[in-house]
């Protein structure tokens, strides 16, 4: 599978964007060099343990370096009422659809592009933040991302901009006709005191195979709001690996959720650095998967300054051979006192065979903290299916009404209008075991 | 209405109810007493088709059908309802949408129309207004947070929405303030018709002040001991149950 990547990278080098650019050429051959050493992550990488990407390793996959989508469209899926203005960006498999977006007008100070824009319209500013976040020893499918990136977006705010209405960034796979792989690069820098809400929607066209290996890097100013949202409900014979890095300054926001109902295996991995003093962040997540999918949910979470706030909960339900991974990592380094940190993992398991392997972890090095997390993993509350069963209530609708009160609570905490009926009817599809419509 | 004989009935291996008999004609409120253990609960359990609770022997006709082999829902769609002693909490599901799909569902499983939201909203208000009770414990989530008198008074709001042909309350009366106790009785007496039966359990005689009974049976020991008019109720306060605690 490394070899495929490598001729991947042979065969798309000369269309990779940003040719004239010599900081991009090195720092993909840098990524290149890094991915061909460690190659793809194996469960031997303590960050991998519960995740093998062995059904990836089983697809040939191509790489493309023009868009040739086999299914033609006229509009992408929205998670937001037609009333709700927003930014949109829509990408078929990989690609920017400048017919299908609609960037709409932006207040002064805020800029929205595709990648490939940014590269051209201002080289030098994006040499000065592109994997800006990422050390020297990254993650294999990071470095992969930098060694192949294609296209992606670049979300910049100065400062003092609120943007009102949330960027909606579609990605749509499955649209050719041979299992494709890209890796989306996507940027957002949100400077002192400005605000943005992003909202991630991963669907499918077609029915080939696709890995969409994306890699976010976030920076939240000082006093900056971040909202990032994401429904990913990929095709269920797709790979779906998301990163994302983030930097929160003083009393900054950066605020997440991730819904995940598709693709057959699936890794939403983020890591959060509490870097300004007051910085804050909230990670949460909904989960539902059934059939033969792997979800992984792994997040790495730093606090290194005082005075910084972190609340985590995801829940998940996992019905039939499924598999869900929740890995928590939540390190309070030595200067971070009066950290208030807390984490929690919360599983339904509907059937024998479904698992999860969740593992919460706290690693305290300051004395003055407030810290605490857990994880449980049970069926549903036998006592409330009796009671509603007994009222009248037909099994199945029972067991539905008790999976969307255990689901609802986090996605009520989703602070974007309009987005939490989309995601409960997601929720309420899943249960039925229909596909939400466009 | 209602005509048991015969039940025997296990939990955990073990028989609880042991050759029980008890017949309710329609129209009929009927009580039942008994010391802790005697297996009233298990009764009511037994009745709604609780998971657990075994039947060895025995059937429960209810309007002349058998209904151990239905599920629960089907039960409450033949028109039987459990006053909960100990109503359960629901985080998450609005009371409302849970009174809605109950009221819905049993409607569906008798081939009525269902309630739209409008229709079922008007309703809900006259009865809660007949009851006495405040609508804003229909937008709560089921049963959280909500005081002993508080649950009861949602039980007996539900009893009124789903209109039941036969009521068991479950030591509805444990742990209830006055005010709710009247609640309580009000909405069976509310209910009170030629159509429709009532079972009461109870330990104590307190609640059957208000809601009067036609009989009084004794429960001890897996079985019905003793059965007689509403006077049955004053002597047992009197005495207790020791007369029948060595009864088998």
């Amino acid at each position: 599978m490394t070899e495929a990547f490598n001729e991947h990278f042979g065969a798309l080098r000369d269309q990779l964007p940003g040719q004239d650019l010599p900081w991009l050429t090195a720092l993909r051959e840098r990524g290149l060099q890094h991915f061909a050493e460690s190659g793809l992550p194996t469960p031997r990488l303590e960050t991998w343990k519960y995740t093998s990407l062995r059904p990836v390793e089983k697809v040939a996959f191509a790489a493309e370096g023009v868009p040739r989508a086999c299914i033609s469209i006229d509009r992408a899926p929205s998670l937001l009422p037609e009333t709700t203005e927003s930014h949109r960006m829509v990408f078929v498999d990989g690609h920017f659809r400048s017919d299908l977006s609609r960037l709409g007008e932006l207040p002064k100070g805020a800029q929205l592009l595709p990648l490939t824009e940014q590269m051209s319209a201002d080289p030098d500013w994006l040499a000065s933040q592109l994997d800006h976040l990422n050390g020297p020893k990254v993650q294999p499918m990071l470095a992969l991302n930098t060694a192949m990136m294609m296209n992606g977006f670049v979300l910049r705010l100065a400062r003092g901009t609120v943007l009102h209405h949330p960027v909606e960034v579609v990605h749509l796979g499955g649209a050719g006709d041979a299992p494709l792989a890209y890796h989306p690069r996507n940027l957002v820098i949100l400077a002192e005191g400005s605000q943005a809400t992003l909202i991630e929607h991963f669907s499918h066209l077609g029915d080939q195979p696709y890995l969409n290996n994306t890699m976010t890097e976030v920076t939240v100013g000082d006093g900056a709001i971040f909202r990032h949202y994401k429904l990913q409900a990929d095709a269920l014979n797709a790979f779906n690996l998301a990163t994302v890095k983030a930097e929160v300054g003083r009393d900054g926001l950066y605020d997440a959720f991730s819904m995940t109902t598709g693709a057959r295996l699936s890794r939403n991995e983020v890591s959060v650095k509490l870097a300004g003093e007051g910085a804050n962040c909230h990670l949460n997540g909904a989960y539902l998967v059934r059939g033969d999918q792997h979800c992984d949910n792994t997040t790495m979470i730093d606090h290194l300054v005082p005075n910084t706030t972190c609340r985590e909960v995801f829940k998940g339900v996992i019905d039939e051979r499924a598999r869900a991974v929740f890995q928590g990592k939540l390190t309070v380094h030595r200067d971070a006192q009066h950290t208030n940190g807390h984490q929690l993992s919360k599983a339904l398991l509907l059937s024998d065979r479904a698992e999860i392997d969740a593992k919460p972890e706290l690693e305290i090095y300051a004395d003055d903290v407030i810290c605490s997390h857990g994880a449980t993993a049970g069926d549903l509350d036998h006592d409330a299916l009796f009671y509603l069963r007994a009222r009248g209530i037909p099994e199945a609708t029972a067991r539905s009404m008790l999976i969307e009160a255990f689901l609802g609570e986090t996605v009520d905490q989703i602070a974007a209008e309009g987005l939490c009926p989309a995601l409960m009817s997601s929720i309420g599809h899943w249960l039925a075991g229909t596909r939400r419509e466009f | 209405m209602l005509e048991i004989k015969n039940l025997h009935a296990t939990v955990d291996g073990k028989e609880i109810l042991k050759g029980l008999d008890l017949t309710i004609p329609a129209g009929e409120v009927h009580a039942i007493m008994g010391p802790n253990g005697s297996g009233k609960s298990t009764l009511s359990y037994v009745m709604t088709g609780r998971e657990g609770y075994e039947v060895t022997e025995g059937e429960v006709l209810f309007k002349g059908r058998n209904i151990l082999e239905m599920a629960p829902e089907e039960r409450a769609g033949e028109g039987l309802f459990l006053a909960f002693q100990y109503p359960v909490e629901i985080p998450g599901v609005p009371n409302t949408t849970f009174l809605k799909e109950a009221l819905n569902g049993v409607r569906r499983y008798r081939g009525e129309d269902e309630l739209d939201a409008m229709q079922f909203v008007k309703m809900v208000r006259e009865k809660t207004k007949q009851l006495g009770i405040n609508d804003e414990m229909l937008k709560r989530a089921v049963n959280v947070g909500f005081s002993g008198g508080e649950k009861k008074r949602n039980e007996a709001l539900q009893m009124v929405v789903l209109e039941p042909s036969l009521a068991i309350l479950d030591e509805t009366d444990s742990g209830l303030d006055i005010d709710a106790l009247k609640t309580v009785a009000n909405s069976v007496n509310l209910l009170r018709d030629p159509d429709r039966s009532m079972l009461v359990i109870t330990h104590y005689q307190r609640l059957l002040d208000y809601i009067v009974p036609d009989q009084v049976h004794v429960l001890a020991q897996g079985r019905i001991q003793r059965s007689g008019g509403k006077e049955l109720a004053l002597e047992l306060e009197a005495k207790g149950y020791a007369e029948f605690a060595g009864a088998a």
